[in-house]
């Protein structure tokens, strides 16, 4: 390359350096800031933009297609609003551990400070909610910012950045520093490889268990698929029992037949049980959520912990543990199956065998039981129907976040990673529906349903005339029992169910809102129909509003109550009206 | 093995600290590009940590490397996760407590210091008593005039508490001081 080859303009920059960095697909909204960048973007063939209708979109879609190829998502926005309305998917992302390099336009730098027309402090506001994020003032350090935003992005623990650029830098010439040239920041070099003492310790300590359990998290997933094919052979080398976070369910098969079934508030019986009495534990990219623990000071009393996590600061936050081990999961795991298969002496069968029965027992419980009905649609049922009907599909599942989520969590089986994505830390309504539109972009010929309730869809609804443009045929699932299901729910255990707020009483119709953006909607209300409907909806090629009825007043169980221990959960058969009511006391009402 | 579990930074749950809060001082040396002390600051207002002191200079100018010295107070649990996050911080080249490494060196504590400049009104018979004082705790006149001294004074924080209130009652006008600078004692490094 020579030097006149070098030399272009800050928005020319922005997408070389995106095409060096392997991207196809960029997600966002124009504006007046980075109008250089999108005449650039109207010049060349190699990188697909899609335009979404509202930036909070374009960062959830950047996530999904993220989170379902392990590639960097990529979303550019405007200066001021553009850059505010990306702050939720950028914190999303970072509670997440979702790689995301977001590209904001800023005021040209003579007029940066002077409250110009859709100025905002982008990095000042994004500082808390980014992994780290550069403001350029020279567009000769822009090709090395971006190339150094997409290195932070996706190593180490993985998170969004944000990339400022006021738009004189993207008018003025400059030259482009390639891939292999630019300078990397030296202050940062995550450790990824596990201390091999502690990998030792660890897996000695396995051997002795009696009571093990595997409580792993997102961080097998983001890890890649590497990671999943040890934690599954370690699974299979040890016996051990295993549960997942809600981040890292599909990492082991939901069909296996260590399988617990997700731990934490709204996990199943078996999996908070054993998590309660077992004698090793061995968290596998997790961090120990408030979600996960319940009341710390009950959690898990007589384990010794293992604790893998690339992240040192995830490491005796919440919880503290034995034997941590700093690294990333994969490599760690790889030494530990390798460490595992050279142990002098395995240890025998029986030495589990009594805690294998106990599991056997805690399972019987069957904690997600619920009660069928013939006259109205329970939603674990159409989950379960929807289970059904994709099964033998290449299927990718997003959520909103509500009762829904926890029930597409309970009862959609996940038999691969990658496969489920949802928003877990920030818990953000109207991530599902964009989540889905990034997913069909990476995977145009598989089948993408967006679990969503009635109230959360309409937090980023405007994403479904995206979803026509460019022929994207998610299908938008929603279980609508017109309430807020899980601000009622906790209103009915901590409120003396006066139920504030939590009913939506203006619902749209579905079905034409669906036609009115040019989709198909389709509506069930009787259990009998719903298998046929669901076929239907699948095999629709085109984007689907499916306005599902069920019951209004399910509640989602079992249930850890706030401030209760794993071993005080709240199950279905036993949750009446009174102890409902009753589950949680004075102390516990104060949490969230 | 979790009896000693304490509740962290996490403000999730809302228990009392149970655990013996100890002071702590920081050295953090960090690349010197803008918004750096943003990001530190930002960490300890955001997890709800504290900040007695934080002092921040350029101490390497051609690397662009400065080094920030914080006294902050927590339990052991919220002082080893404070380091941490601090550590998480892109531009941070290294953290180091200060007391944790004087405790594992065999010493007390690090050295810090502290200077003050000290602005005292004195005219007439006082002015002999201020300037005595003055000279017990060996603070220097860097400016006077027939009514007032500027004093610039180095040593550990307490002996500067000592001086300001020694001043008070002597006619004490303003007082500024430049948070702590530490090091370790011994010939290695941070």
């Amino acid at each position: 390359m020579t030097d006149t080859d070098n030399r272009m303009t800050g928005a020319e920059i922005v997408l070389r350096a995106l095409k060096d960095n392997g991207v196809e697909h960029v997600f966002g909204y124009p504006g007046g800031a980075v109008l250089p960048i999108y005449d650039e973007i109207f010049q060349q063939d190699d990188i697909q933009h899609i335009l979404v209708r509202h930036e909070q979109g374009a960062g959830h879609a950047a996530e999904g297609y993220a989170r379902s190829t392990g590639k960097v998502g990529v979303m550019l926005v405007t200066s001021g609003p553009g850059a505010t309305n990306a702050v939720t998917p950028l914190q999303d992302a970072l509670m997440d551990s979702i790689p995301l390099v977001c590209l904001t336009g800023q005021v040209p730098t003579t007029l940066i400070g002077s409250d110009a027309f859709q100025e905002c402090d982008t990095v000042g506001i994004t500082r808390p909610c980014t992994k780290h994020n550069w403001l350029v003032k020279d567009v000769n350090e822009l090709a090395a910012t971006i190339h150094e935003a997409f290195r932070i992005a996706q190593t180490g623990r993985p998170g969004p950045v944000v990339v400022d650029i006021p738009k004189d830098i993207q008018f003025a010439t400059g030259t482009y520093t390639p891939k292999a040239d630019h300078v990397v920041q030296k202050s940062y070099k995550p450790k990824v490889e596990g201390d091999l003492n502690a990998v030792r310790a660890a897996v000695e300590l396995m051997a002795s268990a009696r009571r093990p359990i595997l409580y792993t998290g997102g961080g097998v997933i983001n890890s890649g698929p590497e990671a999943t094919k040890l934690l599954r052979e370690l699974v299979e080398l040890t016996d051990f029992p295993i549960t997942s976070t809600l981040m890292g369910l599909g990492a082991y098969p939901a069909s296996g037949k260590n399988w617990l079934g997700m731990l934490g508030m709204h996990g199943s019986y078996e999996a908070n049980m054993a998590m309660h009495d077992c004698d090793v534990m061995v968290c596998i990219g997790a961090r120990f959520d408030d979600r996960i623990t319940g009341r710390l000071n009950a959690f898990s009393p007589n384990s010794r912990k293992i604790h893998i996590d690339i992240d040192p600061s995830s490491i005796n936050k919440n919880v503290r543990v034995d034997i941590p081990i700093v690294g990333d999961v994969g490599r760690v795991l790889e030494d530990m199956v390798r460490l595992w298969r050279a142990l002098p002496k395995k240890p025998e069968k029986a030495q589990t065998e009594e805690w294998q029965q106990q599991i056997s027992r805690w399972r019987a419980r069957n904690s997600f039981a619920y009660k069928n009905s013939n006259d109205v649609i329970m939603p674990q049922y159409a989950i379960q129907r929807l289970y059904e009907a994709s099964k033998g599909r290449e299927t990718y599942v997003t959520t909103e976040v509500g009762q829904h989520q926890m029930w597409a969590a309970q009862f959609f089986g996940f038999e691969a990673p990658n496969r489920w994505l949802t928003s877990g830390g920030l818990g953000t309504m109207g991530y599902g529906l964009p989540a889905a539109i990034g997913v069909q972009v990476a995977h145009p010929e598989a089948l993408v349903i967006d679990i969503a309730g009635d109230a959360s869809i309409q937090m980023c609804i405007q994403e479904m005339s995206c979803a026509i443009q460019y022929g994207l045929p998610v299908k938008i699932f929603i279980l609508n029992n017109q309430y807020m299901g899980m601000v009622r729910q906790w209103q009915q255990l901590l409120h003396g169910n006066r139920l504030s707020n939590s009913y939506t009483e203006a619902m749209p119709d579905f079905v034409k809102l669906a036609e009115a953006y040019g989709a198909v909607g389709m509506y069930c209300d009787k259990p009998a129909e719903l298998d046929d409907k669901i076929a239907e909806m699948i095999a629709v090629n085109r984007p689907v509003i499916f306005d599902c009825r069920v019951a209004n007043l399910a509640n989602c169980f079992p249930m850890i109550p706030s401030g209760k221990a794993h071993n005080e959960m709240l199950l279905p058969d036993e949750a009446t009206d009174e102890a409902v009511a009753n589950a949680i006391d004075a102390k516990g009402r104060q949490l969230v | 093995m979790n009896a000693h579990l304490q509740p962290t930074g996490s403000a999730y749950f809302i228990q009392q600290e149970s655990a013996r809060q100890e002071r702590h001082t920081l050295s953090v040396l960090v690349s010197n590009e803008p918004g750096v002390l943003a990001r530190v600051i930002g960490l300890f207002s955001g997890r709800g940590y504290n900040i007695e002191s934080l002092t921040v200079s350029e101490t390497e100018h051609e690397a662009h490397l400065s080094r920030i010295t914080i006294v902050t107070t927590g339990t052991p649990s919220v002082l080893e996760q404070i380091k941490a996050q601090l550590d998480r911080i892109v531009p941070v080249h290294r953290v180091v407590d200060l007391t944790v490494r004087a405790s594992q060196l065999g010493q007390e504590r690090p050295i810090e210091r502290e200077v003050a400049l000290v602005k005292v009104a004195g005219t007439g018979e006082g002015r002999a008593e201020t300037l005595r004082l003055a000279d017990a705790f060996h603070a220097k006149v860097v400016d006077a005039t027939v009514s007032h001294f500027i004093f610039e004074i180095t040593g550990k924080s307490s002996k500067i508490d000592q001086f300001v209130a020694v001043m008070k009652p002597l006619g004490l006008i303003e007082v500024c001081r430049t948070g702590i600078a530490a090091m370790n004692r011994g010939p290695q490094g941070m």
